[in-house]
């Protein structure tokens, strides 16, 4: 292993101040160890610290290489980080409701001087797609969804999904022709689902004597619109998923994913 | 300087658009010792930046290309060409240094490394360049804001976010029971399929190409041609009325597409057999309906007798018949493309009794 240099100064009131700062009772009861340049603190910085221990000790080379991993994975997992950060803070300022919800845009963009929250969202949320498309082609064409991997391809396919309903309910929130147009020609589809929406093959044949079971007003597009057109129903029903149901289910499975990544076997190569 | 446009124009008609795709792909797969050198690869990525670099002086280029929405499909033509390419150059590297005995370059590598620092400060690079993007990005382009949302004034074209606009693409070719949920959903259980079905135990951890040329060539035809490349059609040469327009073309809200789609249908009955429609739906529709079922349930049976004798044997029943359904559900696309393009077949069973049209 290359031996890393150390941080610190050899002499002088900085290594003073650097020695004596790394032994008070603050510093150390947070590192139980010294700086991570032996083999040893090497393995306990990663064992010891709730963050680094998603990652093994110790890692093959190909994992560490971009022209590997493409490093698309981990862009994904930090824009949504970003995408959490920035969300949240728009959370303050935007009120769910066809009353408010357009004009408090029109505030962050006009009322916040040199503010790009909503542009870091927005880009972010683009570029997040992208890297996931990217990622999960990176992972086929190393073929690292083979075994034993199979479930965790499996996972991250469904996080894939749940990374497009994301930005597709997050796309209708500023309220303006270019969102519930979108939105409406995205959730026409849902009333052609075949039995369950109204205007599905089959959904004729679900009826009792004259009362049809499925109309405009309780098929698939009702449950996803909360109403018949994009509306009120609508806008809270995406706000409620954008914020707090798909970024839950998304976190869970990225649980899920980053620990059979480690369990599988660590990042993939060769046998 | 026109007749440069023109020539763009032209070739960006859908049915060249996407025949070109097909023939790219074929290409970067057949001649991929060719492709896999940086002269094609970096000399591909330079003409394309030419190529919009001269588009930008072009006041309708500029139009759509700049739309905020549409700056991250950009690049992403950029990105996706660039990785589809640089994906099979590490397959052909590491096809001839198994050639030579040594076995891929990953295996060279699979000694261990430190996590820390390793791994942890490419993490904290990649991280720090990501934000700087994002900020830089964030500065230089406005998020988009058009007119509050009005119920009552339907803009043209009215186009779905740009990640499904390769399924609102669709659209013109099948009807939405198909393009909209069945094919949507036949794309993630098929995804999800991959790992399962794929009995090949080579390529594993490694880039290659040599030892998995089907199954790279079927996903690289389905992501790069069906799924990508529909993307930037529907985003950049579908104007009002989800007509075709090229890149240097002007949106006119008036141009007219002669629509002269006619059913499999009036085929048979009306100009083979010079008689009228039979009374009964399901009369009417038969032979279309008996072309639907040979596709689905026959045609996999005869390709297992024949083309695909290989696979049949290779795979074992339930995974080639799973196989084999999802890659004629996948092929129903450019099929009804061709039939549409060719014959200009709009369905192949039609019952609008029951919404159901094929």
């Amino acid at each position: 292993m290359a031996d890393t240099k150390t941080v610190a100064p050899k002499e002088g009131p900085a290594t003073q101040f650097w020695n004596w700062l790394t032994e008070t009772q603050v510093w150390t009861s947070v590192f139980r160890h010294e700086r991570p340049n032996t083999d040893r603190n090497r393995v306990l910085v990663m064992l010891s610290n709730i963050f680094l221990h998603l990652h093994p000790v110790r890692i093959r080379k190909s994992g560490v290489k971009l022209r590997y991993t493409w490093c698309m994975g981990g862009l994904s997992f930090f824009l949504f980080l970003s995408l959490t950060l920035t969300g949240l803070l728009l959370m303050f300022y935007y009120r769910p409701t066809l009353e408010y919800a357009y004009t408090d845009i029109v505030g962050l963009r006009e009322h916040v001087p040199l503010g790009i929250m909503r542009e870091m969202h927005r880009w972010g949320a683009h570029a997040m797609v992208i890297t996931v498309w990217l990622h999960m082609f990176r992972v086929f064409m190393t073929g690292s969804y083979k075994p034993p991997r199979e479930f965790n391809w499996s996972v991250g396919v469904i996080m894939l999904v749940l990374t497009l309903l994301l930005s597709f309910t997050g796309y209708l929130l500023p309220w303006d022709q270019l969102a519930i147009w979108a939105i409406t020609v995205g959730s026409n589809m849902a009333r052609a689902t075949p039995f369950l929406g109204h205007e599905g093959p089959g959904a004729q044949l679900l009826r009792l004597g004259d009362v049809p079971l499925i109309h405009a007003a309780d098929d698939a597009r009702f449950a996803l619109l909360g109403g018949t057109f994009v509306g009120e129903g609508a806008l809270l029903r995406f706000y409620v998923l954008h914020c707090v149901g798909l970024p839950l289910g998304i976190a869970v499975l990225m649980a899920v994913h980053f620990w059979r990544v480690r369990k599988d076997g660590g990042i993939s190569g060769p046998m | 300087m026109g007749f440069i446009k023109g020539i763009f124009n032209a070739v960006a008609d859908p049915r060249l658009f996407f025949l070109l795709a097909v023939g790219a792909l074929l290409v970067a797969v057949w001649k991929r010792e060719a492709v896999a050198s940086n002269t094609v690869g970096y000399g591909m990525l330079a003409l394309l930046g030419v190529f919009f670099a001269f588009g930008t002086f072009d006041p309708n280029f500029r139009l759509i290309v700049t739309k905020p929405d549409n700056v991250p499909i950009v690049g992403l033509i950029f990105l996706l060409l660039f990785f589809v390419w640089y994906s099979i150059r590490e397959g052909v590297l590491n096809d001839r240094r198994i050639a030579a005995g040594n076995g891929p370059i990953e295996k060279a590598e699979s000694d261990r490394v430190w996590v820390w620092p390793d791994l942890v400060y490419t993490e904290l690079i990649s991280l720090i360049l990501c934000s700087v993007v994002l900020i830089v990005w964030s500065i230089l382009l406005k998020a988009p804001l058009e007119q509050p949302a009005n119920p009552a004034n339907t803009p043209n074209p009215s186009k779905a976010p740009w990640y499904f606009l390769g399924l609102q693409e669709m659209l013109v070719y099948f009807d939405p029971w198909l393009a909209g949920v069945v094919l949507p959903g036949l794309i993630i259980v098929g995804l999800i399929c991959i790992p399962y079905i794929d009995k090949n135990p080579k390529g594993n951890g490694y880039y290659t190409f040599t030892e998995r040329k089907a199954e790279i060539t079927i996903f690289l035809f389905g992501f790069a041609v069906l799924w990508a490349s529909l993307i930037v059609l529907g985003t950049f040469l579908r104007g009002p009325n989800w007509n075709f327009f090229g890149p240097f073309e002007f949106w006119d809200i008036h141009k007219l597409a002669a629509l002269t789609n006619v059913n499999l249908s009036e085929y048979v009955w009306v100009r083979a057999l010079r008689t009228s429609y039979p009374s009964m739906w399901i009369v009417r529709e038969l032979p279309g309906i008996i072309l639907v079922l040979f596709y689905v349930l026959a045609l996999p049976v005869i390709l297992a007798k024949g083309l695909f004798k290989r696979y049949f044997e290779k795979l074992g029943a339930p995974r080639y018949y799973v196989t084999a359904f999802l890659f004629l559900m996948m092929m129903s696309l450019p099929i009804k493309m061709l039939a549409r393009w060719i014959f200009n077949l709009k369905y192949i069973v039609a019952i609008p009794e029951i919404f159901f049209n094929i």
